[in-house]
């Protein structure tokens, strides 16, 4: 009995060992390059290339002046590029939050948390020069920076750059509305206590 | 002549068990060590090129987590923002820090910042950010309290146990797709509530067969 013990023993023992001599690695990391992984036999070090310059992706020609750059004929546009709907301005409003609030603030005011951190004053929104500007200014100020401003062109996609610039414009008006611009039907609900908060803010 | 004494019947028995034992303790410790961080490289810090603090710009500044994972909605990765991105703010913001020259002279020299890859599935299995963030799986229900970590670190042990966890009970884990993003959130309704509704509104399927991730 103590022999057959023994056996057992050395039995899982040697089963351990060969088990463990064949813990290798091959397929959990295959011989394939994985996004942003290093590739040292290219000159700048990446695996992932970028498109040579001067060429153009199947589908991704951008030859839509005023959907891409904001201009026609070297003027802004003054209108949107594709019709605005209310979902639109969700996401316009989405990506606002994002992408601007950082700076720019929940309001639009210019009063982000990064400002409050030491970048430089960011624009408000509320000012005359803003409230005129054709819609082609605030997406091109999007895509291209101004200022102190980087562009944002590499982190949002073309049409939610156009979002952004609508709720711009929603933000506008909140800031800057009289009791006249609220439908004379809704007026009364002006003076009515606030409903219950709870309803988290959309985020 | 008798060579061993009357007790060997005894513990020639006891040694039955005493095996057995051995076997299912040298199981349940290769089960421990399997789970354990030191083989699932969990809360391991990496020596990564900048001391990046996800606590100081998600928990402290509140930076929206797509803010930089810029692709987490569209595509399988999540994506690691270019230098391009520190630099919208680190332009002026702790612009001559020492701290951050590797930021700088990545930027200048159009050299990426080489990153070390905290959350490393093995390549045998499929996995894309985009369908569980529409799906409603908060950044925070994998990667932990993002806003709490001064280094990143992985949370989970990435194990498929831990995987198939979610996909036989994604109820337990759903949150509404508004609520995705954000960090330390808690169900407004019981979750056993809340959950099986989610379920059904974002047609959540029970995704268990092999196939799904190992294709």
């Amino acid at each position: 009995m103590r022999t057959d013990g023994r056996l057992l023993t050395c039995a899982v023992a040697l089963v351990s060992v060969a088990a463990l001599a064949g813990c290798r690695q091959d397929m959990h990391d295959a011989p394939r390059y994985e996004v942003f992984e290093a590739n040292a036999s290219m000159p700048d070090g990446r695996a992932s290339r970028n498109l040579p310059a001067g060429t153009v992706a199947r589908g991704q020609l951008r030859d839509d002046d005023h959907f891409y750059t904001g201009k026609v004929n070297g003027e802004f546009v003054t209108e949107y590029p594709f019709p605005i709907a209310a979902a639109d301005m969700a996401r316009g409003q989405d990506r606002y939050t994002v992408y601007c609030t950082p700076c720019h603030g929940q309001l639009g005011d210019g009063k982000g948390m990064v400002v409050q951190r030491g970048l430089r004053q960011a624009a408000t929104y509320h000012q005359d020069r803003l409230r005129t500007v054709a819609p082609g200014y605030l997406y091109d100020v999007i895509s291209n920076g101004f200022g102190a401003m980087q562009g944002y062109a590499e982190q949002v996609p073309a049409r939610d750059r156009w979002l952004i610039a609508a709720y711009i414009r929603a933000l506008q008006l909140s800031q800057n509305a009289s009791v006249n611009d609220v439908p004379a039907a809704d007026r009364g609900r002006l003076d009515a206590p606030p409903a219950a908060a709870g309803a988290p803010a959309a985020h | 002549m008798q060579i061993f004494p009357k007790s060997a019947n005894a513990w020639s028995k006891a040694s039955i068990f005493a095996v057995l034992g051995l076997v299912a303790g040298l199981g349940g410790a290769v089960g421990v060590m399997q789970r354990s961080d030191f083989v699932t490289a969990a809360n391991t810090f990496r020596d990564q090129p900048v001391q990046f603090s996800h606590q100081h710009h998600v928990g402290g500044i509140g930076i929206d987590c797509r803010y930089c994972h810029t692709s987490v909605e569209v595509s399988s990765t999540a994506g690691i923002p270019p230098t391009k991105t520190c630099i919208n703010c680190h332009s002026q913001i702790w612009s001559d820090s020492p701290y951050l020259e590797p930021v700088r002279s990545s930027f200048r020299d159009d050299k990426p910042l080489r990153w070390l890859r905290v959350h490393d599935m093995p390549d045998f299995v499929y996995f894309n950010h985009s369908i569980h963030v529409k799906k409603g799986m908060g950044c925070e229900t994998c990667h932990g309290r993002v806003d709490r970590m001064p280094l990143m670190r992985q949370q989970n042990t990435l194990q498929m146990e831990w995987c198939l966890n979610c996909h036989r009970n994604p109820e337990q884990f759903v949150r509404p797709r508004s609520e995705v993003f954000t960090m330390g959130y808690v169900p407004a309704v019981d979750q056993r509530e809340l959950g099986p509704q989610l379920v059904a509104e974002y047609k959540i399927q029970s995704l268990t067969n092999c196939s799904v991730c190992h294709r």
